[in-house]
């Protein structure tokens, strides 16, 4: 409910707080536009390369593949293996995971314990390679540094945060 | 790195297709996949042109610096290296109010500035360390109420589909603040090895 007023507010408060202050508010508009416009250009190649790389591994049955040799690995834990290709594919694809939580909760019913998994994993984290790619390419920044590392590295706790929580709160 | 993980990709697919005999399968992904590159980035492009023009007019007006001056102490935590009073800082705040909010397509056409920004800064093609830690925040994804899950649990017949926005709040902490704690890790890491 709150969520259906929050974008006409905010567009309320700065249209009237910039008028009171006697900003050229529709020229101001068309000039930050501009850069928005020219932002999405530029990332066009960034966005269009990392996803057809992606496509090819996928379509081709090599992530299935891999993830098969580590199914085996987490039953030993105790974790259901029906939940690993959703954690593996969450920091690489948005659409892919959407479309894997999805299978997951009509399945086994969103009220199991993958569903409730699957629900929290997809809720909880964000497409690293996805926000790199746009971030980095909108601005052209060529050497990344840390920033892959790092973003997988807290993918990596994310995702194991939301098996021990879901394990206490629900399992 | 990326340039390595991206041939990586593309080469394993393509290796793994000729054994598996899903080449077709990978031809179809290739031009699909172009069509529906160019529809998330058209999609974006409306996004980034109706809140980019919006923030201009609420950097003119003041709005964005009181945004700023607010959580000044909190934020000059998270970001030692973004100078007081910067603009940036206003727009690294509102994408992370966009964030908490679950205004996700209002977020990232503000980190992107953000990213803009902060590249001002640095006049350079390396990423910064704020740029890495902005990411780091974005990455992680730090949201309150996940509504995309919740409509697909109502979808499935939920008898509870809002039982998760605890479990997610608390992941996404956790998240959160781990990456706060490994970007900070790998700041005096590169520090120490430059040192040397």
């Amino acid at each position: 409910m709150i969520s259906i007023w929050m974008i006409p507010a905010i567009i309320l408060i700065v249209l009237v707080t910039a008028t009171l202050k006697k900003v050229p508010t529709y020229e101001t508009f068309v000039e930050g536009s501009k850069e928005g416009l020219h932002i999405a250009i530029s990332l066009l190649p960034f966005l269009l390369g990392m996803m057809v790389s992606i496509a090819i591994f996928q379509a081709s049955g090599a992530m299935e593949a891999i993830l098969s040799i580590f199914k085996p690995l987490l039953s030993l834990v105790g974790i259901p293996a029906d939940i690993l290709p959703l954690a593996f594919i969450r920091p690489i694809s948005g659409a892919a995971a959407l479309s894997m939580t999805t299978e997951l909760i009509r399945t086994f019913g969103p009220d199991s314990f993958i569903g409730q998994l699957a629900s929290v994993m997809q809720g909880s984290t964000d497409t690293t390679l996805y926000i790199i790619t746009v971030y980095f390419g909108a601005v052209g920044i060529k050497k990344m540094g840390d920033a892959l590392k790092v973003g997988l590295l807290a993918d990596l706790v994310g995702i194991i945060a939301s098996i021990i929580i879901v394990i206490i709160l629900f399992g | 790195m990326v340039n390595l993980i991206w041939a990586l990709l593309a080469v394993t697919g393509i290796v793994f297709a000729a054994f598996n005999g899903t080449m077709e399968e990978v031809n179809k992904a290739i031009f699909s996949t172009l069509d529906e590159a160019i529809m998330i980035t058209l999609s974006l492009a409306g996004v980034l042109i109706f809140w980019l023009g919006l923030m201009k007019i609420a950097e003119e007006a003041g709005l964005l610096a009181a945004l700023a001056k607010v959580f000044r102490p909190f934020v000059k935590k998270i970001f030692p290296d973004i100078p007081e009073n910067d603009p940036a800082l206003g727009y690294i705040l509102s994408n992370m109010t966009a964030n908490v909010f679950g205004l996700g397509n209002a977020a990232t056409p503000m980190g992107l500035k953000a990213m803009k920004e902060l590249k001002r800064l640095s006049g350079s093609e390396e990423a910064s360390r704020s740029m890495i830690t902005l990411l780091a925040i974005n990455t992680s994804s730090l949201t309150l109420i996940p509504t995309t899950v919740i409509a697909i649990r109502m979808k499935y017949g939920s008898e509870d589909p809002t039982s998760i926005i605890g479990a997610t709040i608390l992941a996404t902490l956790i998240s959160t603040f781990a990456a706060l704690l490994i970007d900070r890790f790998f700041y005096y890491r590169r520090k120490r090895l430059s040192g040397l």
